[in-house]
């Protein structure tokens, strides 16, 4: 396909798309709405529910206590945002803004720290964090992806492509070090901290392998473990399930769609590029 | 420039440094210590030497991971290389209702693995849609065991890893793409060059690098699978857990009850190994791109 191709064709191959990549979370919603008398396989089933219902969804709240599911996720995530934007903002202040002995061995650390992938030190991750005797806390969850070095990366590239001239003169007016940081750098950096924002709490609240090995107990589960939980342990019913995937994920596809240009102006500013 | 202290930059530096030193630099360096020795979760740690190394040598399951991880790696990379440029192209026109179609397109990338991964396992299990709509078609006489064969499990998780992630690399083509000057294919295209001839000669000269980018980070993400094995296979790795990747595996012997932290550790070191040959490959093939085009 080409930008000139006929443009009924291309119309056409955007809607195919658009049902292979819709459709299963389509699929998965009509389940969720069918009741327990209705089939959902085998030669009776229909595309839509007959008679569609919400009972699915009160019923998850029976298995798992998806409540505070959803509320130690959001409580990871959200102190996710916090601690990547803060601190990261910090540290790439420094690298970008500071001249000091020692920043080279700073950043090559910080650079060298984006290519060891989480899986290659995870088990001794877990040693650091049941020594520390966070094993099954959220703050467990919450340490390894804290600060990543993408933040801090990312954050420096914003401070880097900043006037010097706004801080000086702020410094000039007798604002000190810090204040020169929070009130005069870091409003000019919001796009930056958006994006970094929005990725650190996506990146929390769908990771799946870390809570599966930091958190025991089913009552602190995060959301995602919790699914997992809830289609394995519980129940066989389908229709169950498929209400608790549709809580885990149409609040995130709402806020997504209603946002999205947004979204991808962000990614594009945000240097996702080739 | 400001005048300032000398400790000022580290007090700036400290909390992140703080966080990375603990959470990455200490495992990372704990993992090449504990390679060599035979720790366990619950004692152990004396140095063994390579003795580790020589008992992944001989250990089946690490071989079927890998060839596991290996055939992953083969599957998705060219697929996710190949179908997000078509994806990009499809949606890269000013027509109406294409951004619509980018935020469609891109939602599989915002949920979970562990939904997507739920979502897959209906539509694929025996009763699913899928076996439904072939058995329908008469394409198949019985259902097929996607779930429940350990070959079919890997092709179903390659399956579910780019239907999550031709989104993702989508926006990263888009990107490339709005670079490629329209005068190419206006000229292309009074050549007479035909729509497969324009993308071969036209897109994918210009997007090359992109594509290189694209399969480094698909391929060094593929080397990682692990959710979409452990979520379709219900925490299983298939029957007799012949599905099972390096992670899962390593995951599996390291943080069990009386975990082998030792082993883990070596096995750790060769999936590093194996994540950092991928990032030099592409940084050499990136640069031979560059020399051949300068």
């Amino acid at each position: 396909m080409t930008r000139h191709g006929p443009v009924a064709l291309r119309y056409v191959l955007l809607l195919v798309m658009t049902v292979l990549l819709v459709g299963p979370f389509l699929w998965q919603l009509l389940t969720s709405l069918k009741g327990t008398g209705e089939p959902i396989y085998g030669p009776d089933v229909t595309w839509l529910p007959r008679d569609p219902t919400l009972g699915n969804f009160g019923k998850v709240a029976e298995v798992i206590p998806v409540w505070r599911y959803i509320a130690n996720s959001a409580m990871v995530a959200t102190a996710s945002v916090v601690t990547n934007c803060l601190l990261g903002a910090m540290a790439g202040y420094a690298l970008a803004r500071m001249r000091f002995r020692g920043r080279g061995a700073v950043f090559a650390a910080v650079l060298a720290s984006l290519v060891v992938p989480f899986e290659v030190i995870m088990v001794n991750v877990f040693l650091t964090v049941r020594s520390l005797g966070l094993v099954d806390t959220l703050l467990g969850v919450l340490l390894p992806g804290a600060v990543s070095g993408l933040s801090i990366l990312v954050m420096r590239t914003a401070f880097l492509a900043l006037p010097k001239e706004v801080e000086e003169a702020a410094a000039i007016d007798g604002a000190g070090e810090w204040s020169r940081f929070w009130r005069v750098a870091l409003p000019s950096v919001r796009g930056s901290l958006a994006v970094v924002g929005v990725f650190s709490f996506l990146f929390a609240w769908d990771d799946f392998l870390w809570p599966l090995i930091v958190l025991k107990n089913p009552d602190n589960f995060t959301l995602t473990v919790g699914l997992q939980y809830l289609s394995g342990t519980f129940t066989n019913d389908q229709r169950v399930v498929a209400a608790g995937t549709m809580i885990a994920v149409l609040p995130l596809l709402a806020v997504f769609f209603a946002l999205q240009r947004l979204f991808f102006r962000g990614v594009g500013e945000g240097g996702v590029k080739g | 420039m400001i005048g300032r202290r000398w400790y000022v930059p580290w007090l700036f530096l400290a909390p992140a440094l703080l966080v990375t030193a603990v959470m990455t630099w200490g495992p990372l360096a704990n993992t090449g210590v504990l390679a060599f020795t035979d720790a366990r979760a619950l004692g152990g740690g004396q140095f063994t030497g390579v003795e580790n190394f020589r008992r992944l040598a001989q250990d089946d399951e690490f071989f079927r991971a890998l060839a596991n991880t290996g055939l992953y790696l083969v599957v998705v990379v060219p697929a996710l290389v190949l179908l997000p440029l078509l994806l990009a192209q499809l949606v890269h026109a000013k027509l109406p209702g294409l951004g619509a179609f980018r935020a469609v397109f891109y939602s599989p990338v915002i949920a979970s693995m562990v939904v997507v991964g739920l979502i897959w396992s209906w539509l694929l299990s025996s009763e699913g849609l899928v076996n439904a709509v072939l058995l329908r078609l008469k394409v198949i006489a019985e259902p097929l065991p996607f779930l429940t064969d350990s070959t079919l499990l890997l092709f179903s998780c390659m399956l579910v890893t780019v239907w999550k992630g031709l989104g993702y690399y989508m926006v990263i083509y888009l990107a490339a793409l709005s670079n490629v000057p329209n005068e190419l294919y206006e000229a292309a295209k009074v050549d007479g060059a035909g729509a497969v001839r324009r993308f071969r000669s036209v897109t994918v000269p210009t997007v090359r690098p992109t594509m290189l980018l694209v399969g480094a980070l698909s391929a060094i993400s593929a080397t990682k699978v692990f959710a979409e094995i452990y979520v379709l296979s219900s925490g299983t790795a298939g029957p007799g857990g012949q599905a099972k990747s390096i992670v899962y595996y390593i995951r599996e012997v390291g943080l069990g009850v009386d975990g082998e932290i030792g082993y883990a550790s070596a096995m750790s070191l060769v999936l590093l190994v194996g994540t950092l040959g991928l990032s030099v490959l592409a940084l050499v093939l990136r640069r031979r791109d560059e020399g051949s085009q300068a």
